[in-house]
Order: structure tokens, then sequence, then C-alpha cells
């Protein structure tokens, strides 16, 4: 999305209704609704999957049954149908492509009104593209440089395929089966997503990335990705997502797991849009998703992430510092509007020694929302000298919103230095004013401030991802003073 | 160019000003003095276009328009500028990038494209050099940890990136060392021309022998009360405010 113009942005902050809100009319194969084991082996075997395959996700769907969704977060909405969703649906013309050229004409016309050119992205911003449309994964580009480095790059239902032993031995490694209610849904029932692997002491030369849409109405949508960084490794992975309004909720619980083995570094950046629901707070997508990383000795993982969509977000990556000398991040920027409700945090969980978390995270609400912060930092008895800095800061837009913050703290060792600050602000009168006085309008203003209070964590992306991350944070802000 | 008629305004049901009238020509400098409470910085901030003060009476026009129903970026548009008494904060927002926001939507409100950042950043530098600002300067956030005389000393930065037509200085040298003075005077005088006018606001005689006006007016309890040239400063200075309020009575 590097091309965008300060005139679209103008536009685009001129018309209220979400710039996505659209509807791609291709084709696709939709299982009937509802879940049983039955839908569960169709889904496996519609992909083919080896056995082990189809009983990993039979396992993960028994458990799934005799769990309850959670209540904990503090959120408010009405509970996914689950037997009202279905739970596969792919775009019927599934062709395997090797360039764009042979991309469905009207998929391409979706990806151009996302703002997404895939030539261009790959002449300008040097990334490779694997778009997951609804479910199955249709361009992977890039494919051939990665080859060259060893470097696996694939919808992991391909992984599946081709690498099964890889697959094998690290799926569900993190976030077991067994997790959580929305984590178990999704190994039961994933219907594609990304798998990544680096291999040893190789640095991967551009940046991964992955643009989720949600597009069937009524088809939940459940990603699982894998991102495995062998030892001495590094990968920059961004996920970037939007999707079209639509009426009736939309359920997404992905699941993405991380794996930086000794010495690796992975930085996963995220800048999430969906669809938030209208002003009136009907409609909007529920992301309900599972992140976790795990670091091996003197491995980092990095969180980055800029929430600005979604009706309902619950969402909390984190870090096992399980490796001596680990590095856990999390910075985040979560902005609410209008009735949406975003709970959302991270756990940093030292295990390991001389392990070293930082969390930044920036909360902006605005409207009739609620944003709350949840973080875990714990440290375990063997932790010995473990150090955590959070920072926690809030930012309020007029008086009907909410900024929450629940931070955790569970310290096993005595050696362990654990900070935790948190700030709230509001934009205030006098700040609109100086602005005002000096030409810049109450709504460029807003931005402007709000760019300034999140700089930390933007600046923590990548460039092109940054640019995008700040209009988007404006769009998402539009009309929320006056 | 500016002309304030019979001035009424309030807040929170508190008269301030009350009939306040005042007509400054371009080309002109003009000092309005008065002591703590007087309603100096209310003058200012209702020309500006604040919108928490209720104007009850009178008008304000400039140019021959009456603006009163401007917001207070459409002023600012139209050439208004104030050099707050009490700059804020703005964090993590650089004074370049604010400077830059600031003058490509005035541009844009003009219809023109965004300055080129070649011209942007020269001008930067010229105007930096002018008011002996350093390049580290440019890179903090506006007003975040800045001493009072870094604070002033960016607004009159401002003041000359954005060219006003109408530049008030509300207490400018408060806050300023005597060297720091010298140099923000000296860049007020190089701005100045016979096409824009400048508004003083001080209590102190001080800064008026670097920025000569070619008018002084007494503010006392909402009204002008006194009004002469250069020369009331010196006497008022000498005298004292309280000299103004037993000639009132
Ligand atoms: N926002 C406000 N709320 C209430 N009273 C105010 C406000 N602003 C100014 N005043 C009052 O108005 C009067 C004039 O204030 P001001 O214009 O700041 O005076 P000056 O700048 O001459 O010192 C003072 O009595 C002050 O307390
Ligand atoms: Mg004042």
């Amino acid at each position: 999305m590097s091309k965008y113009t300060e005139e679209q942005l103008e536009q685009e902050l001129k018309t209220q209704e979400y710039k996505y809100g659209f509807y791609t009319d291709i084709e696709s194969e939709t299982f009937a609704k509802g879940l049983s084991e039955e839908v569960v082996i169709a889904i496996s075997k519609k992909k083919n999957e080896p056995q082990w395959m189809t009983d990993w996700r039979l396992e993960a769907f028994r458990v799934w049954k005799k769990m309850e969704e959670p209540e904990w977060a503090n959120v408010q909405y009405e509970k996914p149908k689950f037997q009202d969703i279905a739970y596969y649906s792919a775009p019927k013309e599934k062709p395997k492509l090797n360039s764009l050229d042979e991309v469905d004409p009207e998929l391409l016309d979706t990806f151009k009104r996302l703002g997404i050119s895939l030539d261009e992205q790959k002449k300008l911003a040097n990334v490779a593209v694997d778009i997951v449309m609804d479910s199955v994964s249709v361009a992977t580009t890039f494919k051939k440089t990665l080859g060259e480095k060893g470097i696996i790059f694939m919808p992991i239902s391909e992984a599946i395929q081709e690498h099964p032993e890889l697959v094998r031995k690290y799926l569900g490694t993190v976030v077991p089966t067994t997790d959580n209610f929305y984590a178990a849904l999704n190994s039961a029932v994933f219907s594609d997503g990304s798998f990544c692997y680096i291999p040893k002491g190789v640095r991967c030369p551009m940046e991964l990335s992955t643009y989720f849409r949600i597009n069937e109405g009524g088809t939940g949508q459940f990603e699982r990705t894998l991102v495995v960084a062998d030892k001495g490794s590094y990968v920059s992975y961004l996920e970037g997502c939007t999707a079209p309004s639509r009426d009736e909720n939309q359920l997404h619980a992905a699941v993405v797991e991380l794996i930086a083995m000794d010495d690796a570094e992975i930085k996963y950046s995220t800048v999430q849009n969906w669809y938030p629901g209208n002003k009136e707070g009907k409609g909007g997508v529920y992301n309900f998703v599972t992140k976790r990383g795990l670091c091996e000795n003197n491995a980092k993982i990095s969180w980055t992430q800029v929430e600005t969509g979604s009706a309902v977000t619950w969402k909390y990556p984190s870090c096992i510092l399980k490796g001596n000398n680990s590095v856990g991040e999390f910075y985040s920027i979560a902005v609410t509007n209008n009735y949406q409700q975003a709970d959302t945090g991270t756990k940093m969980i030292h295990l390991g020694k001389n392990t070293k978390s930082t969390i930044i995270s920036k909360g902006i609400s605005a409207g009739s929302s609620q944003n709350s912060y949840r973080g875990l930092v714990q440290i375990g008895a063997r932790a010995e000298n473990a150090r955590n800095f959070s920072q926690c800061d809030s930012l309020l837009m007029g008086n009907l919103c909410g900024a929450h913050t629940f931070p955790y703290i569970e310290v096993k060792n005595k050696t362990a230095q654990v900070e935790h600050e948190a700030t709230t602000s509001k934009i205030g009168e006098e700040q609109l004013f100086y602005c005002n006085q000096r030409g810049i309008d109450t709504e460029k203003a807003i931005a402007l401030i709000v760019n300034g209070f999140s700089k930390e964590v933007l600046n923590k992306l990548p460039m092109e991802f940054a640019v995008e991350a700040q209009k988007l944070l404006e769009i998402s802000l539009e009309g929320s003073v006056g | 160019m500016l002309k304030i008629e019979n001035l009424h305004a309030s807040i929170e049901d508190k008269s301030i000003l009350k009939g306040l009238s005042l007509e400054v020509k371009a080309g002109e400098v003009h000092a309005i003095m008065g002591p703590n409470g007087a309603g100096k910085s209310t003058l200012a901030n209702i020309i500006a276009g604040k919108e928490e003060y209720e104007v009850t009476a009178g008008n304000i026009e400039l140019d021959g328009e009456d603006i009163g129903e401007l917001a207070p970026e459409e002023r600012a548009h139209n050439g208004v500028f104030l050099s707050f008494q009490y700059p804020v904060e703005i964090p993590g927002v650089s004074v370049t990038n604010f400077i830059k926001t600031a003058i490509n939507e005035t541009r844009k409100a003009k219809g023109l494209e965004d300055m080129p950042a070649k011209d942007m950043l020269k001008m930067i530098r010229e105007k930096s050099e002018l008011l002996e600002i350093d390049r580290k300067f440019l890179s903090r956030s506006l007003n975040e940890g800045f001493s009072g005389g870094e604070k002033k000393r960016n607004e009159i930065f401002q003041m000359a990136m954005l060219a006003p037509k109408l530049a008030i200085l509300d207490e400018t040298d408060s806050g300023l060392d005597i060297d720091a003075l010298r140099i923000v005077a000296n860049g007020v005088n190089k701005l100045k021309s016979k096409d824009n006018a400048v508004i003083v606001i001080t209590h102190y005689q001080r800064l008026l022998d670097y920025i000569v006006p070619d008018f002084v007016h007494v503010l006392h309890d909402g009204k002008i009360v006194k009004s002469g040239d250069a020369s009331l400063a010196l006497e008022l200075e000498a005298k004292g405010y309280d000299w103004i309020k037993q000639e009132l009575v």
C-alpha cells in the first residue's frame, strides 16, 4: 500500500464508510454451516491431508467441545453461534499460479482496490506477498528468491504436503491444541495460513508479508501461522488485514506460533484493520487471536502491532523466554472508536536466566469505545536476573470512552527487576487550539497528536508499514470529535 | 488591517472585556500593556478565535471582513498568528514535523500543493539561523521539556516560518534572558514590513526597547484606558500601573 497519496487519504477522511467495505464476487465453494467430527474430517480430506493431521484436528475438536468460551476479558458481545458458521470456504477456481497474469482478474481488481499492487510491491517494497483470500492462498511470490536461501514461505496447507516432517515437528508446540477455547477451535478447523522456515544462520533478505482478508459472508476464518527460525537466523514478518463490511458479525480466531531457536531473531509486525462495525456498533469482526512465541538461548522475538479494526478484539501476543539471555518485546498501538472493544496486551514468561522483556503499549480510545490493556509478567524461580520494563499509556478522546489497565506481575525469583509505568492523558482543548491557531484543523490535529503519542511503537515498524499504519490511525479516528 | 469595535466578552458568565476598541494598520507595531488579569491574553485568544470565550457584543474585522464567525484555523489561514503566553506540549511531534504540517495545511487551505521538501528545508535553515536555533532543537518534541526561553523562541521561529499578516506576541519576553530577548526581538524586527502588523503584549518596558512600538495602549479592567506613543511605556515603567488606576478615579 505504498501508493497512497494525500489526496486519497483526504478522500478517505471524507467518506465515513469503511473503505474496504465491498464484496468480491468470486465464486466460492462453501461447506454447509455447522461443526462436527464429520466436518473436521471433510476439511482435512478436502486438503488432502495425511492421517496424522486429521487425527490432530480431531483431537483438538474433542477438546474444544468440552471447553467453555472465556468470560474474563473486559469485553461484551453476543457470543458467536458456532453451529451457524461455515467452516470452509475457498475460491472455487483455485489455480496454481506462477505469475500475476494467471490470477483471476476479479481478484486482481480486489487487490487494486485494497491498494495492494503485487507488482509494485515486489519492485518498490521488496516484499514477498503470500495472499490469503478467504482461506486458501492464491498467489505466492518471490518463492524462488527465497528458495535459493533455503527459506520456506508457503501456505501451511502446502507445507503439510511438502514439508510434513517440519510441520509435524513444530505445529502446536508453542500453542497446544488444549491451550484455550479459540486455539482449540482453530486447531480443529484451520483452513490455511502461512508457514515459514528460515534455515540455520540465514538472514531473510526481505520482509515476508501476508495480507489476510475475510471474504464470503458468514464464513469464519481460522488462520494458522507457524514461523520457525532455526539457529542464528533472522526474519521479519508482516501481517496485514482488511475485510469487507458485513452486517452479521464475523468470527476470526487465528493462531500464530513463533519459534526462535538459539541466537535467532523474529520480528513479527501486524497492522490489523478489520471492519470495526458501523457508528452504532452494528456488525464488525470478532478477533480472538492466540499468538505466542518461544525463545531458546540468546533468541529474540518482537511483536509489534497496530490494531485499529474489529468490533471486539481479544489478543495477547506473548513470549516464552525459555532460553538464557533471551529477549521478548511487545510494542502495541490499539485504537478503539465508536463502539469497538479491545482487550489486548501480552504475556512475558521468564524462565531462563538473564532474560529481558520490554512492553510498550499505547491505547487510544475515542467515541464510546472500551480499550483495555491486560499484561502478565511472570518471572520463574530459575530466572536469575530477569528484567522487565512495562509502559502503558492511554490517550482518551471525549468523555464516553474508557481505558483500563490490568497489569499482573508474578515474581518467583528475588533477583528480578520489574518496572511498570502507566499514564493516562486526554487530548486537551489547549492542544487542539494551539494546532488550530497554526492553521491545522481539529481532525488533522488529532491525527498529529495521536501519531506523536504512538511514535515509539510506529518507529518499530518497517518503513513502508509505518506509513500505512499512520494513515490507518487517522482513518480510524475520523469523526471522533465534534 | 485589524479593527475591533466595542468588544465585550465573557467566560463562564464572568465579564472580562468590557467595550474594547482597537485599530491596527498595516506596517504598524502596537503594544498592549496592563496589569495581570487585565484581559490581555483574553483579547489575544479572542482575536485568534478561541471558542471558550463568549463574545457578547462588538465585532472584529480583518482587512474589512468580519472574522467573528471564522474557526481558529481559518483565521490562521487568513494570516493571524498568536505567539502563546503558555505554549502547549505535544509529545512525540517534532518541531519540524509540526511546522511542516502547519505550513502545508495552510497551503492546502489556499489550494496550493505541499511545499517541496527542498524549499521547506531551505526556509527552516534560514529562519533557524535568524533566531539562532540549532539543528538538534528542531528534532525535539514540541515544547516538551523546553525551558521558558526555548518555548518563546520556538514560537517566534514558527512565526518566521508562517510569515503572518498579523502577529500577536503574548508576553513573548517573559522567560527570556537578555541575550535571547535581543535575538527574538531582532527576529521580529527582520520580519516586519509595511504589509504586516504586530501587536506586542507585555507588562514590561524592556522588550519595547528592542521592538519599538508606534502606539502603546494600556488595558485595564477590560478596556483600553489610555493610548499614546512609545513614551507612554516609559512613563508607565516609571510611575507603575497604580498611576493609571488613580488617574481613572
Ligand atoms: N479560562 C478561563 N476561565 C476563567 N477565567 C478566566 C479564564 N481565562 C481568563 N480568565 C480570567 O479573565 C481575567 C483576564 O485574564 P487574562 O486575559 O489572562 O489576563 P492577562 O493576560 O491580562 O493577565 C482574569 O481575571 C482571569 O482569571
Ligand atoms: Mg496573559
